[in-house]
């Protein structure tokens, strides 16, 4: 065991898969050098070469597309996006090529390809740097999408998503990236990562959560706890595929169910969740499954970040809300 | 190496250049320039001046009340030289580097300030200085660019657009698709890039093997390269593409040769990935230090004139603090206002459902 951040954690992922498999290349915008802005690939260009961590010109189409070249040739490139709000000029080729590819082959074509996007809020970052597009990706069929909240999750999941032959669209929440805990590197035995995990246990609620807001639930199920409230908090860390059998088991046994997310509430990734355990927990609920998110307005200026943003006092009155029906 | 041996990063000879680092005036056959003494000595206060701005959001970032500032150091010739050149009815869109511009342009700078320091996205109103608003997203506002000069040339109006962009954003589908558009449609656009040599930590040999003002010939249109840290080459270039370009003779490329001396911004570490030798060479090409020169060795100017000018620097720069200082945090429901035009009632359920949440915090 060994004490890492998130975004050690990140990296010694890609270097452990680099290490593994010369198959695997590391592209992005400032990932050589730099090290990436955020050092996610500290130091792997000094270890492996320019010719397998690549500073690619500034073009996110362009990475992606040509990732998806390379990964017709075998090899497994990990992209880098810089930052979440930059993912859109390569909407185009995630969603009309790389979630498509595999299927118009028949299945003769498998594009292993990993688009890591540091995603969220919370940094008092300017515009487009704070963003939460991952609905855009769930509701884009063959595409694999997922987000680690914590330093041990983000290396094994990372590990996986290298290895799946599917392409994985990977959120990394930028502010916990410096968040630390143990983390396991030699051990092989990774808990499947497409599976959610109840990351603290209870009876009363069940709070839905992934990536950022992960630790904002747990803050609020031990402030909860003080008022007599047993709130279960889930760690969805796949949203597509989404372990569905685990929401349902969790929300029959509690009754009632949060579902805590930084996007917009409307038409958001929570919606999917409310929709899936009303048709599966019908008979079991006591109030109607209710969502905690941004507002349906663009991410403000970061002096309003707060404000926009679930914290813990939103949760709780979520939370009260659930009770109160 | 491109076959004629050239690479994207040497200035080549046809660097036009109308003043030499040593202040020495020199004249170019296609770029006449008459600046009278005023003239002059107006440019350099506006060198002077938007330094001091620059300088001052630099500090404020480093103490806490910006949470980012992308600061325009080396490129202030480039910036006003481009910024002067422009008529009142032409129409500027920059990225986020352009302070110098929006100096010319008459946009407050608080009003930059304030979206550094997050309390707005932007804040002027670009209708009033006929300057955009700043773009984040690389590339993406050279479309707009385009698209708005195709407005000027539908209606017969006399105006151009200038649309700025960096060296890295050359390799953007959208600047590329910009200069197709521009080039079918013989829009009245000049695009000015400002080769400051990198893109955070990539230098310009990561996004092309060519001079970048070569591009444009393949794509049908005439480029120029200009020493960026020439206020009067920038001037006299941009002046010509512009009127060019107001005249129906179509859009034109100016790649402005200059360098960043700075970090890309307050959260970058340069260090990291350029030497320190690059930016001692680049210093001696100082911007305001050769307009200084060429004031002085022809007694356009005395010491008086240059302390008069630190002195409005000064108190620029002590403004420009007070008023960022007093900058309040907007209200937290501003979240939901200017979402639309028009009324739209989830906007509406979601502010009140925003404000009797708040209100369950009072008394
Ligand atoms: C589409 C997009 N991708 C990535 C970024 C992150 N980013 C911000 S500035 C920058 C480098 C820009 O370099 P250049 O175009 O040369 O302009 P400069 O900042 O040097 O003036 C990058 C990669 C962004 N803002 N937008």
């Amino acid at each position: 065991m060994t004490t890492l951040t998130m975004a050690k954690a990140l990296n010694e992922g890609m270097r452990k898969a680099m290490e593994e498999d010369p198959k695997v290349l590391i592209m992005g915008e400032d990932v050589g050098k730099l090290g990436g802005v955020f050092r996610v690939t500290d130091g792997l260009q000094k270890d492996f070469g320019e010719q397998r961590v690549i500073d690619t010109p500034l073009a996110e189409s362009g990475i992606i597309g040509t990732a998806i070249g390379l990964a017709l040739r075998g090899y497994r490139p990990v992209c880098e996006i810089q930052f979440d709000g930059f993912v859109f000029p390569a909407a185009d080729q995630i969603i009309t090529q790389l979630a498509k590819m595999p299927l118009r082959s028949l299945g003769k074509l498998k594009l292993p390809v990993v688009v890591r996007i540091p995603c969220g809020g919370g940094i008092g970052a300017v515009e487009h740097h704070s963003e939460s597009p991952e609905t855009y990706f769930t509701h884009t069929a063959g595409l694999r999408v997922m987000t680690c909240s914590n330093p041990a999750d983000a290396y094994t999941m990372l590990r996986q998503a290298i290895r799946c032959d599917d392409p994985v669209i990977f959120f990394e929440p930028k502010r916990r990236y410096w968040d630390k805990a143990e983390v396991d590197v030699e051990s092989a035995d990774w808990p499947p990562f497409d599976q959610a995990r109840v990351v603290r246990p209870g009876t009363d609620v069940t709070l839905l959560a992934y990536g950022p807001m992960v630790k904002t639930c747990l803050e609020a199920a031990k402030a909860a706890e003080e008022d007599g409230r047993s709130l279960e908090v889930v760690d969805l860390r796949s949203l597509n595929p989404l372990d569905v059998p685990r929401i349902v088991e969790s929300v029959r046994r509690t009754g009632r169910c949060v579902v805590v997310h930084e996007a917009p509430v409307f038409t958001g990734f929570g919606a999917e969740i409310a929709a899936r355990v009303t048709e599966e927990c019908f008979y079991h609920l006591e109030s109607p499954v209710l969502r905690v998110g941004g507002p349906s307005t663009p991410y403000p200026p970061s002096r309003l970040e707060d404000h926009y943003l679930p914290d813990l006092d939103r949760v709780l009155h979520a939370v009260d809300r659930a009770f109160a029906f | 190496m491109t076959a004629d041996g050239s690479r994207g990063t040497e200035a080549p000879p046809e660097l036009v250049q109308l003043l030499t680092p040593e202040g020495e005036r020199i004249e170019h056959p296609d770029y006449p320039l008459d600046l009278s003494p005023e003239e002059v000595r107006a440019l350099y206060r506006d060198l002077v001046l938007v330094r001091r701005v620059d300088m001052e959001a630099v500090a404020l970032q480093r103490q806490g009340e910006l949470g980012l500032w992308a600061s325009l150091l080396g490129q202030e010739a480039a910036q006003i030289g481009s910024g002067r050149a422009m008529a009142d009815t032409d129409m500027a869109f920059p990225t986020y580097r352009e302070h110098g511009v929006a100096w010319c342009r008459g946009v407050d700078p608080v009003n930059l300030l304030g979206l550094f320091r997050g309390v707005n996205h932007g804040g002027w109103d670009p209708a009033e200085h006929n300057f955009h608003l700043y773009t984040i997203v690389i590339g993406s506002q050279t479309l707009h660019a385009v698209g708005y000069a195709m407005g000027i040339q539908r209606d017969g109006a006399e105006a151009a657009t200038l649309v700025y962009f960096g060296d890295g954003a050359t390799s953007q589908g959208d600047v590329n698709e910009s200069f197709i558009w521009a080039s079918v449609f013989n829009a009245p656009v000049v695009f000015f890039c400002q080769n400051n040599q990198w893109a955070i930590s990539e230098p310009l040999e990561k996004q092309t093997r060519i001079p970048l003002y070569r591009r444009a010939s393949g794509f049908g249109f005439p480029g120029v390269r200009v020493d960026g840290n020439d206020v009067f080459a920038c001037l006299a270039v941009t002046r010509k593409a512009l009127a060019d370009a107001r005249s129906g003779g179509g859009p034109v490329l100016i790649e402005a040769f200059t360098y960043r001396m700075g970090a890309h911004t307050t959260s970058d570490d340069p260090t990291r990935y350029r030497v320190a030798a690059e930016l001692e060479a680049w210093k001696l090409k100082d911007p305001i230090e050769r307009v200084r020169a060429y004031l002085f060795k022809n007694q356009l100017a005395d010491q008086e004139f240059f302390d008069a000018i630190d002195a409005e620097a000064d108190e620029l720069g002590r403004d420009v603090r007070k008023r960022c200082l007093a900058l309040p945090d907007p209200e937290p429901m501003a979240i939901f206002e200017h979402v639309y035009a028009e009324r739209h009632p989830l906007i509406d359920a979601e502010r009140a459902e925003f404000a009797a949440y708040l209100e369950g915090f009072e008394g």
